[in-house]
């Protein structure tokens, strides 16, 4: 059975569209959601997670829907955005109380143990903590309790690469049983790219590729040329070409690749480089 | 068991991975019966997607180099089968057309080339 199954989601606003948002995660993987600010990353995840109302679509949760099983469907997801959504008064023994009356399967213990080894000031309220402790006290917030699936919505901006590490350790520990599932949206994918089996991009609302990473990986290459070295014919193949007075680069199809001419540069893409040049060419 | 990945690598990560545990089979440095780290654990000690480490275990096993047996995990096979002994065949078969590649750019002459080879005293 599917960790995530996604049918159709849609939502009209007056000037942005989400149409038909499909996709399904097994169980045990990651998939990184990725897209520009305003491609809609966001408005899925929240809709996804229930904390907002869509116009049609279907969700499922290791075989649950929020309209049968509404309150075992939000239990089984843990969730983290960019904004924190904390309460800037409370303190962690707040927090802990709060999360104890809330949710069954939330362990004290467990949560303790996280705010002891990630050193999170147990006396101090929240609103003077830094966004990196906000971050980990979220992530032991969720991590206390039984869930099936991470929602985390850009949830690593505005950390340092040390905290981001852990957090991407972390990230690996929680799916290692195979039984559970990460789905994160992220607009910077240097770090997280690594771990994510399947990457979803989104373009103005719309699917633009689902894939795992690898295939996209080997499906596309980089190359790059002086800019003499580009001629009509071969021009046609390239995707999102950006030029410059020394040279140009762009995306190719890795099948096209031996139609280029000799003496260009053909490199393995990042998922970064593969989104960027794509998005270039979709916009002209 | 030894895995190091390179960011500047040609080869992509699933490659590195195979041939690196392809290697220390092979010299020994990572004996027969040997059971290889899941393939879970090895993407998180990596840091990296399961689906890679998936693959590099994938085709450690159609190549004759490991077995998945059910409920053990992947066990290093016997180095002396059928396949690995194809394996080094055509490894040497590549090396070997390598070598008169360079040879043909030095202008070597054929005896030249044995005489080389006789060097390494293994003729």
């Amino acid at each position: 059975m599917n960790a995530l199954e996604v049918k159709g989601l849609t939502k009209k606003y007056r000037d942005f569209t989400l149409s038909d948002i499909s996709f399904s995660l097994p169980k045990g993987y990651i998939m990184g959601y990725v897209g520009q600010n305003g491609a809609g990353k966001t408005t899925t995840l929240c809709m996804i997670a229930h904390l907002l109302k869509g116009d049609a679509g279907v969700c499922s949760i290791d075989g649950l829907t929020y309209e049968k099983q509404p309150v075992q469907y939000r239990e089984a997801i843990g969730y983290i955005g960019d904004k924190d959504g904390l309460v800037p008064d409370f303190t962690i023994g707040d927090v802990c109380s709060i999360c104890r009356d809330f949710y069954p399967s939330f362990r004290a213990d467990t949560f303790r143990a996280y705010v002891k080894k990630w050193k999170l000031p147990e006396k101090k309220k929240i609103k003077t903590f830094s966004r990196g402790m906000k971050v980990k006290l979220m992530f032991a917030e969720v991590l206390s309790r039984e869930t099936k699936l991470l929602i985390l919505d850009e949830a690593t901006n505005g950390l340092d690469p040390v905290v981001r590490r852990e957090i991407l350790e972390l990230l690996q520990d929680y799916i290692s049983d195979g039984e559970r599932s990460i789905l994160f949206s992220t607009h910077i994918l240097s770090d997280l790219e690594q771990i994510a089996d399947y990457i979803f991009f989104i373009h103005n609302g719309k699917k633009v590729f689902f894939e795992t990473k690898e295939e996209l990986q080997e499906a596309y290459m980089l190359v790059k040329g002086g800019s003499g070295e580009l001629r009509a014919p071969e021009k046609d193949c390239l995707i999102g070409v950006r030029e410059s007075d020394v040279g140009f680069e762009a995306l190719v199809r890795t099948d096209d690749a031996p139609c280029l001419p000799q003496g260009v540069l053909l490199e393995k893409p990042t998922v970064d480089q593969i989104v960027v040049h794509m998005i270039k060419d979709m916009e002209g | 068991m030894k895995v190091i990945l390179s960011n500047q690598s040609e080869l992509p990560i699933y490659a590195q991975i195979r041939e690196q545990i392809k290697e220390q089979i092979t010299d020994g440095r990572i004996a027969e019966g040997t059971v290889l780290p899941s393939i879970r654990q090895l993407a998180r000690d990596l840091g990296i997607s399961v689906i890679t480490t998936t693959r590099a275990y994938r085709e450690l096993e159609s190549e004759g180099f490991i077995a998945s047996v059910q409920g053990k995990g992947s066990i290093v096979l016997k180095r002396d089968n059928k396949v690995l002994r194809e394996q080094y065949q055509r490894q040497l078969q590549e090396h070997l057309d390598a070598a008169v590649q360079i040879a043909q750019k030095l202008s070597m002459k054929e005896e030249e080339l044995i005489a080389a080879l006789k060097e390494r005293s293994i003729l």
